[in-house]
């Protein structure tokens, strides 16, 4: 790795300045910010997959994984750039630590079904962990997946949407419900609380997959 | 005679039980006619969500076969098939079933001509047309041995024997001059009845993509060419155009036409409106003489 040591929370504005070239960094980075953290700091264990669905804005996750030595400090500062690895929405041919690419929405909560498939296949004991946005919700193809995976049982599955209120049509009574009647569990946390973060993430059931609404507000 | 579709169930269920890396994904179609096996998923009738499961699989290292009719495996997931398989670096093999006018009494939901064309668009793909079920087997089994993304195209349409070879096989030696008729998968049986007394030389192909374009330069000695496909006319045209930029040389695309066709019926009378059986053949071929 490039880097001796790792760095920590506090130096995650630096990472993301690098990239923006600018203090003020985008709103939508920032709202996967501290899950993003809790995620790689405390949660991931190697067994474990994390997928960002929900690629838009991911100056965050560039810091992280460099936070934590995916990739090189330096390479931050070409992000968007032609022969950057890092572009506006992540290419997992391109950077190492990312599991899938993404950029349309929708596509990540699928493909995460089917890892959590295979991973129930041979017997792993890895956990499948799935970033998606409130808005990104309104992709029908994330409801073909959450009715399969409540259906089925997928327990190695959980879904954090960043809830930072962002969809149009919103969401009457609530997102969590709507994985409830699928037959997941569910839970609300502050999107900020890295304590409360990490419980929701490990809390895990054998037997259905678990959503955690991380609520951030603008 | 089995059908195709008959047939690549039973291969299907043997590949589940021998080799321990392939997996299933089934969209309810077909559930019925395979036994039951903890690495067929069926994900009901979910077809983004089969080609993402299936994504998914691969990721994980696994061999997916993913089935359905046509127009449901590669048009209504077209996005899936770009980015989750495409885009994610992964394979697959896509299994479909229907072809272009099968089930024709069903009407234009359930007709696909233009699949092919469609995922001939996506880089990294290879497409067979088999035109017989034990080319079925061949193609499936080599299929199962890669990583690559695969489609086969199964038809209800079948010619009467298999054809041993494989890639471009020519099959009969017309004069110097004949025209090269090329059929494409199971439009063989009726382009050999409608060129029996023409000088022509017919190849026979069933892997349409890659385009075997050496094989196509090397047959051709005049310059006509009639490419006889079994979806939508001119899926092929530009890798013929391709292969032969540098020599003069004429083309007669036939196949099925880009037209809302809202007719029901049998899939033999669909054959003959396109000119696609041996009479529809052999009247394009001596038009364009």
């Amino acid at each position: 790795m490039a880097i001796a040591m790792q760095l920590g929370y506090d130096d995650l504005p630096g990472l993301l300045t690098l990239q923006t070239g600018d203090e003020k960094h985008d709103w939508s980075a920032l709202s996967t910010l501290d899950v993003l953290w809790v995620l790689y700091d405390r949660v991931l264990s190697p067994d474990d997959r994390f997928l960002l669905s929900k690629g838009h804005g991911p100056t965050a996750y560039y810091a992280v994984l460099a936070a934590k030595g995916f990739i090189p400090v330096e390479d931050l500062a070409g992000f968007g750039t032609f022969d950057s690895r890092l572009g506006y929405h992540p290419d997992r041919v391109l950077v190492p630590g990312v599991e899938i690419s993404s950029g349309s929405l929708g596509h990540g909560l699928p493909i995460a079904v089917g890892r959590a498939l295979a991973l129930d296949a041979r017997g792993s004991a890895g956990h499948i962990y799935c970033l998606v946005g409130d808005a990104e919700l309104e992709e029908g193809s994330n409801w073909e997946a959450v009715q399969y995976a409540g259906r089925v049982g997928l327990g190695r599955l959980t879904v954090v949407v960043i809830d930072n209120h962002s969809s149009t049509q919103h969401w009457p009574g609530g997102i969590s419900r709507r994985f409830e009647v699928e037959g997941w569990s569910a839970e609300r946390i502050d999107g900020r609380d890295h304590d409360a973060i990490e419980r929701a993430l490990i809390t895990r059931h054998d037997d259905w997959p678990h959503v955690v609404v991380a609520d951030i507000q603008p | 005679m089995t059908t195709m579709r008959k047939h690549f169930y039973g291969l299907a269920a043997e590949a589940l039980e021998q080799q321990p890396r392939v997996a299933m994904v089934f969209a309810e179609i077909g559930v019925s006619e395979m036994p039951r096996h903890p690495r067929l998923f069926n994900v009901g009738i979910r077809e983004q969500l089969m080609i993402s499961v299936a994504a998914g699989l691969a990721l994980e290292g696994y061999r997916p076969v993913v089935h359905s009719y046509a127009p449901f495996i590669v048009e209504r997931p077209y996005e899936q098939i770009k980015l989750d398989l495409g885009h994610q670096d992964v394979g697959a093999i896509l299994v479909s079933t229907g072809a272009s006018y099968d089930s024709a009494y069903s009407g234009r939901t359930h007709q696909a001509p233009e699949d092919v064309a469609v995922l001939a668009a996506l880089p990294g793909w290879t497409i067979h047309v088999p035109g017989h079920p034990q080319e079925v087997e061949r193609v499936f089994a080599r299929a199962l041995r890669t990583d690559d993304r695969v489609y086969i195209r199964l038809s209800d349409e079948s010619n009467h024997a298999p054809v041993r070879g494989d890639g471009f096989v020519v099959l009969r030696e017309g004069s110097g001059s004949a025209p090269l008729v090329v059929a494409v998968g199971p439009t063989l049986g009726e382009t050999l009845a409608a060129t029996g007394d023409l000088d022509a030389t017919v190849a026979y192909l069933a892997t349409v993509r890659p385009f075997p374009k050496a094989e196509l330069r090397a047959a051709l000695r005049g310059t006509d060419v009639v490419l006889v496909e079994p979806y939508l006319a001119g899926t092929s045209s530009a890798e013929v155009s391709r292969a032969l930029q540098d020599r003069p040389h004429r083309l007669l695309a036939l196949g099925v036409p880009n037209a809302e066709f809202r007719h029901y019926g049998e899939g033999a009378e669909h054959r003959a409106a396109h000119g696609l059986d041996a009479a529809g053949i052999r009247a394009s071929i001596a038009a364009f003489a």
